[in-house]
């Protein structure tokens, strides 16, 4: 029982700092070696192939899916106060406002993020950071940035992919199923959804998951213990640390969203 | 336009490197000659891999210089780092290929990095240095389909793409079977004077280190013990090198882990 020695406290808090620090320097170096990244964009192309299309499916499935159930419960709702045209602008609203961009950068997290993190832990554990090194070849530069980039761009693409995914189902469970009229249904959403308030708040919001959930995937990767529990433990850590922060941010961004 | 052609093209003066708790290197001073083959050997963990380490920047020395091509490594910023890491290739322990590229892809890479040559020209070159290693017909496996001595011998190839004027070896021959040791080990000879190299290797393997190095050092306690050719090596009075060369199981390194004594632990007193 000594987690409360002051020496402890002190270690515990200087541990917590350097993170952060070497943190905010990969960032740093993230963002400074950019140039080039972007000057050799068919690395960025091949990553965004590699993090966006293998998670089409996962993403395009949940979207569904979501839109379904959405659909029934907000009916559910709705029809008590004889509103249930409304159906389609609520759906949509939550999708695009809040649904999409959370629950696409926490299925990106559990799809894209571990893949990323174990593939340069792998790498580090395998000496391939390393040897890259000694080739004169930064590795930051020539691994982490493109995959950087290639998860913040992928992020709000994935998120529209979703959110479309989600309309579709509300349509499919109001519409076809329920029989809400086809015409107010789509009509609501024409008239209701804004482009920069609800569209435009969407995609800052996947923009700041993708950053936020593609930076933590590589810390973890580029930080992890070169060994296969190392690599195994940095994997959870991705999905932890990433799930919590899109929650954290979502709040912050949202709070902020409404004060503007 | 060398300035200062020098005998040796590394240098180590008074270097000392270690961490917090543990002195690896103490104060060590050493040369490797220009275009010669020099063996570091040694008992595990005394810092022969960190050698390289350091020449290569990847660790800093704590005090003392490391010269390659009589310029300090140790202070560089990462641009001029870069700049002397272009003239040395590396192999590590196992290889180290990149997973995802094919076997001429991974030899390409540092071509396709740091040249802008056209794509027939890195084709030819690619496949000239697979063929000094003897694999020009594997170029187009992945690495997961060749053997470990394979894997290294592909890396030899990737190490001296640019055609470096060191190259650095990190246990070329563990866990090698008797064929692929004596190939990884002709390879280093017939590298090294083909292309004018330096070569440094590390390397626990007695009879092929003594049959191709041109220049032994073995380190013992974060020191040189003794340094030399085969010979001068194998003639040493030094009871650790004595012992190192023979391949003794006890001598100056004991064969028992320190502890206490026998009689301590198995209470002889008590039972008298």
């Amino acid at each position: 029982m000594s987690w409360y020695k002051p020496a402890d406290v002190g270690l515990a808090v200087r541990r917590q700092l350097a993170d952060m620090g070497l943190g905010a320097r990969l960032l740093l170096r993230l963002l400074l070696t950019s140039g080039p990244t972007f000057r050799r964009f068919s690395l960025v192309r091949d990553q965004i192939h590699f993090l966006g299309n293998y998670s089409l499916v996962i993403i395009a499935v949940s979207g569904l899916f979501v839109g379904l159930v959405f659909g029934l419960q907000g009916y559910y709702t709705l029809q008590r106060y004889g509103s249930s045209e409304a159906l389609g602008l609520l759906v949509t609203l939550s999708l695009v406002r809040e649904l999409g961009p959370v629950v696409t950068a926490l299925l990106f997290a559990g799809r894209a993020g571990t893949s990323l993190t174990a593939e340069i832990g792998l790498m580090k554990a395998g000496e391939q950071i390393s040897v890259m090194e000694m080739m004169a070849v930064d590795p930051i530069q020539r691994v982490l940035a493109p995959r950087f980039w290639a998860g913040v761009i992928a992020m709000p693409l994935l998120a529209a992919v979703f959110s479309s995914m989600g309309v579709i189902g509300g349509w499919l469970v109001g519409v076809v199923m329920i029989g809400v009229d086809s015409g107010s249904f789509w009509s609501q959403i024409q008239g209701g959804v804004d482009v920069w308030q609800d569209v435009g708040n969407g995609i800052i919001k996947s923009v700041v998951f993708g950053v936020a959930v593609t930076f933590i995937a590589l810390l973890q990767g580029y930080e992890a213990q070169a060994t296969p529990e190392g690599v195994a433990a940095a994997t959870t850590r991705t999905v932890v640390l990433a799930s919590l922060t899109v929650l954290g941010l979502d709040f912050i961004l949202t709070a902020l969203m409404f004060v503007i | 336009m060398a300035p200062h052609l020098s005998e040796s093209l590394v240098e180590l003066r008074n270097l000392t490197f270690g961490y917090a708790e543990r002195v690896i290197l103490d104060n060590v001073s050493l040369s490797v000659p220009r275009g010669k083959v020099t063996a570091l050997m040694g008992a595990s963990g005394g810092g022969k891999t960190t050698i390289l380490r350091l020449i290569g920047g990847q660790n800093r020395a704590q005090s003392g210089e490391l010269l390659f091509d009589g310029q300090d490594v140790t202070p560089m910023a990462q641009k001029e780092l870069y700049a002397a890491r272009r003239r040395m290739g590396m192999l590590f322990q196992f290889g180290a290929l990149f997973a995802d590229l094919s076997v001429f892809d991974n030899v390409a890479f540092p071509l396709r990095e740091h040249t802008g040559l056209s794509e027939a020209l890195v084709r030819d070159i690619v496949l000239m240095k697979l063929n000094a290693v003897g694999l020009r017909g594997a170029a187009q496996l992945m690495p997961s389909e060749v053997s470990g001595g394979m894997a290294r011998r592909i890396a030899l190839a990737r190490a001296v793409a640019l055609d470096p004027e060191l190259v650095m070896y990190d246990e070329p021959f563990s866990g090698l079977d008797p064929i692929s040791l004596a190939i990884a080990a002709r390879l280093i000879r017939e590298l090294n004077d083909s292309m004018g190299l330096t070569s440094i290797f590390v390397s626990h393997e007695l009879t092929e280190t003594f049959a191709i190095a041109d220049h032994i050092i073995i380190l013992a306690n974060g020191k040189v013990a003794t340094q030399g050719t085969a010979e001068e090596v194998k003639r040493s009075s030094d009871p650790l090198v004595y012992q190192y060369v023979n391949a003794l199981p006890d001598g100056p390194v004991r064969f028992h882990y320190p502890g206490p004594s026998v009689q301590e632990d198995f209470g002889r007193e008590q039972a008298a």
